[in-house]
């Protein structure tokens, strides 16, 4: 990709940010700094989508007309499916349901972990598939860096789940034949 | 007749004793057998009979596991009538069991036990005061045993949500009353890496669950008897 922020012209690449159903203003902070938009520029990204959910922050819109980065945003949508679909990079919330909705559409992925939540379990997980390559685990504070440092690349796709092994324990423990 | 009446009183008060003793002896022994008997696998039929099936919907990324799992199960037709439970708040994991239903209908063909879809109230929302949620708790507790006297399911599958728990130790009581028996499988969610959901805590410890599945390598190791099966997801 190289220097893409250099052309004039060129293909459009979303970032999508989600937040869910939670609210989580320190993320849609986060990705309305400027740090963080030159990141995404530099990095080839045209556009930004945000789902900022019950925050309360809204960040700027920009048409990106100058160069700069193209910022839209938006509370809830029932189609988050089709704008995961059309998104270059997604920054999501560490819920398990965006996780691997956006895993299984072998999207590149960063987990931005809620620190205000009190149990925050969540966290485990986004962190054991950071460590399996599959996505980047950044906190709000530290998503700049993360995303200055990502190669996309190097991410591992996600092998989708099997229920097959439970339901075989299920059905030897119930005494239904196995076939 | 002041005499008499402490006579009475005296030749009463052991045999109380005698038959509260006993009571509470006979109730620890079926609830030991009961827990040596769980976990066992049942005996393999050449003709196994379907079996009443309780399945506990919690919400978002809980349901999909469970539907994961469903969707490999009921290529079976032994897990019938299916009775689906999820908490009175939560309309789309009822809505996702509908979908599901409908697309193991055409895959039979057509052909499909009585599935009923059930709400139950939960004992604390998210937010509510805890002197408060004593007396829902209580409610939900209730609405759970009318619920389980009205299934009494052969099969509880479960993994996550809060309102399992009621809902299994009751399925465990009647094991030791002699209302029905029941296999009890819960399956810990794939968000759980390094430590166990409290649920998931509860079923372990107190040997509830006849069988308890978990989804990371890392688990098993700290929890000896569940058994890993790999990521439903």
């Amino acid at each position: 990709m190289g220097d893409a922020g250099d052309s004039a012209k060129q293909e459009k690449k979303v970032v999508f940010v989600t937040v869910g159903t939670t609210l989580f203003d320190a993320l849609v902070r986060a990705v309305d700094t400027n740090g963080v938009k030159q990141e995404l520029l530099r990095k080839g990204y045209t556009h930004l989508v945000i789902q900022m959910g019950r925050g309360s922050y809204n960040p700027t819109k920009c048409d990106g007309e100058d160069g700069s980065l193209a910022v839209d945003y938006f509370t809830f949508s029932p189609s988050i499916a089709d704008h995961l679909r059309s998104a270059s990079l997604v920054i999501s919330h560490a819920g398990s349901g965006s996780i691997f909705e956006t895993l299984q559409l072998g999207k590149p992925l960063i987990v931005v972990v809620n620190e205000d939540l009190m149990d925050n379990h969540q966290s485990e997980l986004a962190e054991e598939l950071a460590e399996r390559k599959h996505l980047y685990c950044a906190h709000p504070q530290t998503l700049h860096q993360t995303i200055s440092d990502m190669n996309v690349e190097s991410l591992l796709p996600y092998p989708s789940g099997d229920a097959t092994p439970v339901a075989k324990l299920i059905n030897t423990f119930l005494g239904f034949p196995d076939d | 007749m002041e005499n008499q009446h402490d006579d009475n009183c005296c030749l009463f008060t052991p045999s109380i004793i005698t038959i509260t003793v006993s009571v509470v002896l006979v109730a620890i022994t079926r609830v030991f057998y009961i827990l040596c008997q769980s976990g066992k696998p049942v005996y393999p039929s050449k003709s196994p009979k379907p079996l009443s099936t309780l399945i506990v919907l919690g919400s978002g990324g809980h349901t999909a596991e469970m539907i994961n799992v469903l969707n490999v199960l009921l290529l079976k037709d032994m897990f019938c009538p299916r009775f689906y439970v999820a908490a009175g708040t939560d309309n789309m994991s009822l809505q996702k069991a509908h979908l599901l239903e409908e697309n193991v209908f055409n895959l039979n063909g057509g052909k499909g036990g009585s599935t009923q879809f059930l709400q139950i109230y939960r004992s604390r929302e998210v937010g509510q005061s805890y002197i408060t949620s004593i007396g829902t708790t209580f409610l939900a507790l209730v609405h759970a045993l009318w619920l389980m006297i009205r299934i009494r399911p052969q099969v509880v599958l479960c993994n996550g949500p809060g309102t399992c728990v009621p809902l299994c130790i009751i399925a465990f009581l009647f094991k030791v009353v002699g209302v029905r028996w029941s296999s009890i499988f819960y399956v810990e969610s794939i968000a759980r890496v390094r430590k166990l959901s409290l649920s998931g805590l509860l079923l372990y410890k107190l040997r509830i669950a006849d069988q308890f599945f978990v989804q990371w390598p890392q688990l098993q190791r700290k929890y000896p008897r569940a058994h890993y099966v790999g990521c439903l997801m």
